[in-house]
């Protein structure tokens, strides 16, 4: 049970990671972000090239693929987004996609769709003595993930409840055109919130490759929609909702991962194929209960 | 009384000799390969204008479309593959059997459409208490719900797909099926019915004030819109003869929204939208071809156009789903 625990918040810590960027972009923008799968994709196949071409360390390729997924989060918003910015939202909305694919498909054609070996630059081995104590399997990838992972998430929640740029986030979310009014350079916290976004996605991205093993130009898709799912359960907008989203992510796939069920001789239905089908199952329930998400503010209807 | 309907009758005489004539002409024509291109425009134009129901007339974004077309696909090929079949065996041969076929195929495309209208009424339900991005969420979840469970269903194929479903559908039964469910929508969209969901999709409040009762319009628009989407599901599968749960994946939903926002929710221009789309990879193939490029760069293309488009012609592209008003199609 402790074991599947650790499984559960290892795997909700990357998608937390991803639900960040999601959350933060439809907090100042209110655009489904839809190549940000994309962004963790690239963020990935450099700390790839960092780790195994340039022979970084762990730490330093971390920081490299979150500087160019940062660069190239700013290059997508100025690129595709910002030209958008007075259309409808749906105009966005299908860019964002077209974005997303464009990225896919030349992925595709440098890199080949076959999955490429991620270097395991942490050793995989588990931690012995928590093994003899508690007889639970906990890798050193998994302790360096979970604590690089909870630094990131302590760090993005200083800067945007403590700095200036923070809270000029906060004031273009609640109102984007009083903010303007007020003095704050719209156009600017937007792209700092893209980077930011991909930046936290591009390190996701890396610890995905590491813990996985594999990194491919679809990768991000599956972890892309996911993770958007947990945002849309925490409620989306809402950093601590898309945390606190991302955990019940991981913690009900890992749980459905574990259950076999027996239909018939002919149907045998294993969690582990079901995964995916449960996750949005539990989303559509909880979004029935509550529409707004989990901690989402419900919006009030105007007449 | 009579010369009122004749424009009308003269319409559909002209419809039904064009399509009498390309049944005759373009086989001979046209090799396999531009014949299944227009299978799957004339499915598309189905696919696309009964989503255009859902998404352009009554406002509800939806990005699941493709598990309903899975749904009708499905449930049709796996009732021709186990009973279908047998069913029509002892009249091989015989002059009545393709007329048989037909009606047989006919019967097949309303129980696929149940089949789909029975998902469109589980979504619709939801509907109800979900808005813009929240319930395109939701008809995400529920098609992608669709695809896993398909994939893990042994007795339709799971992983392996779904093959040996006899080819009873042609092009000149999906152009018809293309035809009647264009001019079922185009009705719809000019009846209370369809200025119902105008109203509903203009603003729901209001709406709901004047006596319309939004709760069944809306899931009305989900369960027609999922039925168009299970016949051409049906129509698919009985002209591929092979289907996959990767047929139906996400990137076809979003192929499907696609034409319907580029088509701006006017029903000409989702048709024109829906052959656009649809033949735009396959020229890109032949642009392939030409270069003599040593890797596939279709895809790459396809989505930088559509960037562009959307840079270029942003305003009109969503002219018809957003009238005059900013985030009409998709509410906050």
């Amino acid at each position: 049970m402790s074991q599947q625990l650790i499984n559960a918040i290892s795997l909700g810590a990357v998608y937390a990671l991803i639900a960040l960027g999601y959350t933060m972009v439809y907090g100042v923008l209110r655009l489904i972000n839809f190549a940000h799968g994309e962004v963790f994709m690239v963020g990935s196949f450099i700390g790839l090239a960092a780790l195994s071409v340039f022979h970084l360390p762990f730490a330093l390729a971390v920081l490299v693929a979150m500087v160019g997924a940062a660069l190239l989060g700013a290059v997508i918003e100025r690129g595709a987004y910002r030209p958008l910015r007075s259309a409808p939202r749906l105009a966005a909305l299908i860019t964002a996609i077209g974005v997303s694919l464009l990225l896919q498909n030349l992925g595709m054609l440098i890199l080949g769709a076959a999955p490429r070996a991620y270097p395991p630059a942490i050793d995989p081995a588990p931690i012995a003595w928590l093994e003899e104590r508690a007889g639970v399997v906990v890798t050193r990838q998994q302790v360096v993930i979970l604590a690089a992972t909870a630094a990131i998430l302590a760090g993005l929640s200083l800067i945007v409840s403590r700095t200036k740029i923070g809270k000029a986030m906060r004031a273009v979310s609640e109102d984007r055109q009083a903010a303007q009014l007020m003095g704050i350079n719209v156009d600017r916290v937007i792209a700092f919130t893209f980077c930011l976004g991909s930046a936290i996605a591009g390190a996701g991205g890396v610890f995905y490759g590491v813990y996985y093993g594999t990194a491919d130009p679809l990768m991000g898709l599956m972890p892309g929609i996911k993770a958007f799912v947990a945002a849309v359960l925490g409620g989306i907008g809402s950093v601590p909702g898309a945390m606190l989203g991302a955990l019940l992510m991981g913690l009900v796939e890992t749980g459905v991962s574990s259950v076999t069920l027996r239909v018939s001789p002919s149907l045998v239905l294993t969690g582990s194929t079901l995964r995916d089908a449960v996750a949005f199952a539990v989303l559509i329930a909880i979004l029935l209960l509550r529409p707004a998400g989990l901690l989402g503010r419900p919006g009030r209807e105007k007449v | 009384m009579w010369a009122h309907y004749l424009p009308r009758l003269v319409l559909y005489v002209a419809i039904g000799s064009v399509l009498v004539g390309l049944d005759v002409g373009l086989p001979r024509l046209l090799n396999a390969y531009l014949v299944q291109i227009l299978v799957f425009v004339a499915c598309n134009i189905v696919l696309a204008t009964s989503l255009n129901l859902i998404n352009g007339i009554a406002g509800q974004f939806s990005i699941g479309h493709a598990g309903f077309m899975a749904i009708g696909a499905y449930a049709t090929a796996w009732l021709s593959t186990t009973h279908g079949q047998r069913l029509l065996a002892p009249y091989e041969g015989q002059r009545l059997e393709p007329l048989l076929i037909v009606a047989y195929l006919v019967v097949l495309m309303f129980l696929g459409g149940l089949a789909a209208a029975l998902g469109g009424l589980l979504i619709g339900l939801p509907s109800l208490r979900l808005r813009g991005d929240y319930l395109a969420i939701a008809t995400l979840g529920f098609g992608e719900i669709i695809r896993v469970l398909l994939l893990n269903l042994e007795p339709v194929g799971g992983a392996t797909g779904l093959r040996g479903i006899p080819q009873y559908s042609s092009l000149f039964l999906v152009l018809v099926a293309a035809v009647v469910t264009v001019a079922a929508l185009h009705n719809l969209g000019n009846s209370v019915h369809g200025r119902s969901l105008l109203a509903i999709r203009e603003d729901e409040t209001a709406a709901e004030a004047l006596g319309i009762d939004c709760a069944h319009y809306k899931t009305s628009a989900f369960v027609i819109g999922a039925f168009f989407a299970g016949v051409a599901g049906c129509l698919y599968a009985h002209y591929t003869q092979f289907i996959h749960p990767r047929s139906f994946d996400f990137m076809k939903s979003i192929e499907l929204v696609l034409i319907v926002v580029l088509g701006g929710g006017n029903l000409r221009s989702v048709i024109l939208a829906a052959v656009a789309i649809t033949l735009l990879p396959e020229g890109l193939r032949l642009v392939k071809g030409a270069l003599h490029l040593p890797f596939d760069p279709r895809m790459a293309i396809y989505s930088a156009l559509l960037i562009a488009a959307m840079l270029v012609r942003r305003e009109r592209v969503l002219q018809a789903v957003l009238p005059g008003r900013k985030g009409g199609g998709l509410r906050e």
